[in-house]
């Protein structure tokens, strides 16, 4: 059904299809923009694993020579992953979802909006280019002091510095996006769109917002000190000058802990969308939810030196009794997801698979996480493999799989064409066969003592087997993508037209076209619950 | 609204939501410029809990060679009055816009503006002498702190009189009133928390 643009009628200063996207402050478009974006880094970041596995597939130094380049790969490798991949994404489609989720025209602050974004690809090429510079920063994501010093044997060169600017310039967009989302959330909801009868969506990216504005700063505040360290002679972490090593890793894990939230509470916004939708039921204990978004939030600010249990300067017992508290919100959460699903009508469309691929991983990915909360066992198994296991089960298993159910969701409200589900079924069991063959061993490896962050191994160490394992799951994983962008190339040609609503979901984006036409709706259902769409279907009684 | 405007499949009807902004409570601008500020005061935050850890590590503070270097009573004090005072007339000027005396308005504006330069020539004229006297950020921990918390200040009152001197040019050209001025309140509630974060920086830097 045809809706009209409320804008002037844009055809009368047409300028070409190109122009328009560049300069667009329409949040349907940049939030596209980010996906795409973010989906490109997501494959040089992918790239860049791959040739981490393929080093490590074999005990020895085979496919790369030079050590300082295999720390290049994983650095540049975790950096875009987080910061230009999954941080990113999840804001792109934040950006699409929330304005057409509260009933809005667009975000807050348009203008800003298209800043946030072309900010990224900028500090990705900044990133990139730093290969060609004289190498890239090797100092792992953490970057911490002295390694990523200026010295001869740290960090010499000029892709440390690249690093920290382009970290910088994506934490300004951040931080600008994170206003935006919130001032939109506060100010622009459709009359009848209370508090609580926001899409769980929205709720979770209001928090992932609070999160940024408080902890990005924090990090920038970390990176400028590095800077002025390696440039201009400070002696912030240099301890030898008067400085602190610990102060870096307080103040970078005071926002990377807050960080993980960032990564992970807008994936669970997605599933707890799809999970009600496919199951034809509301979502199990909505205020219980919130609450518990809103507590690990809260929690999130308090935790952060779990990251530096074996460093000796941090309060063990504290730290490690708030971190298992954080697994009782998360827990609630489970619940909430579980008992939806709990003798729901089932559909299993891809983003429904996709969401039970995160449930089922993230659980594992919280579990491993609660093991190095405790002190003891944490010591054993810091800086081993152990810790990647869990930051991919919640990373990868966790955000990228929800990351994915939001794609095939939104997917035909975005283009008005379906995603093909039988190339979205290949590409989830190729996903999730290689995502378990790579990762799960890491466990093993971890507990056997197999560090991190190393290009070589012992041969006779016992780790064979399972590295060479998770080298063919990370070879599978990066097969999954191959029928995941066929599939949007075909389907955008001659995929299903969607409708307006082909989920029969109950979120406002559904209630106008696909895709929307600028400025979003002409008229809006009533708002009465968090499931406008679902009342207007069945008529609520009392209307 | 335009009339052809066609309903949506649900048949309901209310009116299209959203275009016109919630008029109630704090303006966009505004709460935009606040959660800006919240985010700043974070950023300030990790600058001074690095300042204080580093501090509490090196004893004496200040270091001997420097120990009579920063002396409040000096240009620096004059540098303070001056940012105090422009946050007044910055009040002044929103007070003025308020009651639509664009006149008041400009020229306490125009005051705070220029105020504000004052402090920064003031501010670059106290480094060169610190740096006469040998004190740079490469001195030592008390050197990195002291630079590294007034510089980044000092690029945020740059931004500030930035932001101060878009606000003047628009206000010349007419288009503040007591109706239409969020503009001119989110500028000043900027410039107010710039002038605060100075008020503490002088005080630990100087007194404690
Ligand atoms: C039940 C929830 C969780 C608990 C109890 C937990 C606990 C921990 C602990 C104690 C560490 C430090 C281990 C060490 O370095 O020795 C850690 C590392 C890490 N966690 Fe979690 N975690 C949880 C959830 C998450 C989530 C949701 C994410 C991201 C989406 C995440 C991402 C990470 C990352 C990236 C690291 C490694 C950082 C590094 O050293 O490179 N965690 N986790
Ligand atoms: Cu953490």
């Amino acid at each position: 059904m045809a809706t009209h643009a409320l804008a002037p009628d844009a055809s009368a200063y047409s300028r070409g299809l190109l122009y328009e996207w560049l300069t667009t402050t329409d949040h349907k478009k940049i939030g596209i923009m980010y996906v795409i974006n973010s989906f490109i880094f997501f494959l040089i970041g992918g790239v860049l694993a791959l040739v981490v596995r393929t080093e490590l597939a074999q005990p020895g130094l085979q496919f790369l020579t030079d050590e300082r380049v295999y720390n290049e790969m994983f650095t540049m490798h975790a950096t875009l992953m987080i910061f230009l991949f999954v941080i990113p994404m999840l804001a792109g489609l934040g950006n699409y979802a929330v304005p057409l989720m509260v009933g809005a025209p667009d975000m807050a602050f348009p203008r800003i909006n298209a800043l946030s974004f072309w900010m990224l690809p900028l500090a990705g090429i900044l990133l990139v280019s730093s290969f060609f510079t004289g190498g890239a920063a090797a100092a792992g994501w953490t970057s911490y002091p002295p390694l990523s010093g200026e010295g001869p044997l740290n960090s010499p060169g000029a892709g440390q510095d690249l690093w920290i600017v382009g970290l910088i310039l994506i934490g300004t967009s951040s931080i600008l996006g994170a206003i935006n989302f919130l001032v939109t959330i506060f100010k622009m909801r459709a009359p009848g769109m209370t508090l609580f009868r926001m899409p769980i969506m929205v709720w979770t990216i209001l928090v992932t917002s609070v999160l940024v504005l408080m902890a990005t700063p924090v990090i920038t505040s970390a990176l400028v000190m590095l800077f002025i360290d390696r440039n201009y002679g400070g002696t912030f972490f240099d301890p030898s000058g008067g400085g602190s090593a610990t102060l870096y890793q307080n103040v970078f894990w005071f926002y990377s802990h807050p960080a993980v939230y960032v990564m992970i509470l807008p994936a669970m916004g997605v599933v707890s969308e799809v999970l009600p939708v496919f199951s034809r039921k509301p979502l199990f204990g909505y205020k219980a939810f919130v609450f518990a978004t809103a507590a690990i939030g809260a929690l999130g600010f308090s935790v952060w030196a779990h990251h530096m249990f074996t460093t000796g300067s941090v309060f063990l017992p504290f730290f490690s009794l708030l971190t298992f508290m954080i697994a009782v919100p998360t827990g609630v959460k489970m619940f909430n997801w579980v008992f939806t699903l709990f003798r729901g009508q089932l559909t299993f469309s891809t983003p429904l698979i996709f969401a039970i691929g995160f449930l089922t991983m993230f659980l594992i990915g919280g579990i491993n996480g609660a093991f190095s909360a405790s002190v003891p066992v944490d010591f054993a198994l810091h800086d081993t493999y152990w810790i990647v296991a869990h930051i991919h089960y919640v990373l990868f298993g966790g955000s990228v799989f929800g990351i994915f159910a939001g794609i095939y969701y939104w997917f035909p409200k975005m283009t008005g064409r379906m995603l093909d589900e039988g190339l979205g079924k290949i590409q989830f069991v190729l996903m999730f066969v290689g995502f378990n063959l790579t990762f799960f061993p890491m466990h093993m490896l971890g507990i056997q003592g197999m560090p991190r962050r190393i290009a070589d191994y012992a041969a006779n160490a016992g780790w064979n087997d399972w590295n060479r394992a998770a080298t063919i799951g990370g070879f599978v994983i990066a097969l999954s993508i191959l029928p995941f962008i066929w599939n949007v190339f075909v389907s955008l040609r001659n995929g299903r037209v969607a409708g307006d609503d082909p989920w029969e979901a109950n979120t406002l984006e559904w209630a106008t076209t696909s895709p929307p036409p600028p400025y979003n709706f002409d008229r809006l259902p009533e708002i009465r619950s968090e499931r406008p769409l679902f009342d207007a279907r069945h008529g609520r009684i009392g209307h | 609204m335009t009339a052809d405007s066609h309903a949506l499949t649900t048949g309901e009807h209310t009116s299209v939501a959203g275009l016109a902004h919630d008029r109630r409570g704090i303006s966009n601008p505004i709460l935009g410029m606040l959660l800006f500020i919240t985010s700043e005061v974070m950023f300030f935050g990790g600058l001074f809990a690095a300042y204080f850890s580093t501090r509490a590590a090196n004893k004496p503070w200040p270091p001997a060679q420097f120990s009579e270097i920063l002396n409040p009573f000096s240009l620096i004090l004059v540098a303070t009055v001056i940012l105090i005072a422009s946050s007044f007339t910055c009040q002044l000027a929103v007070a003025a816009i308020r009651r639509d005396d664009r006149r008041g308005f400009l020229r306490n504006m125009a005051v705070t503006f220029v105020l504000g330069v004052l402090f920064l020539v003031l501010q670059a004229y106290d480094y060169s002498l610190l740096f006469g006297e040998g004190m740079t950020i490469g001195s030592g921990p008390f050197g990195t702190t002291y630079f590294t918390l007034t510089s980044f200040h000092g690029a945020h009152v740059f931004g500030g009189v930035i932001m101060l001197g878009v606000i003047l040019y628009r206000g010349m050209s007419g288009q503040f009133s007591a109706r239409h001025h969020d503009a001119v309140e989110a500028a000043s509630l900027y410039w107010h928390f710039v002038d605060v974060v100075w008020i503490l920086l002088f005080t630990i830097l100087y007194f404690l």
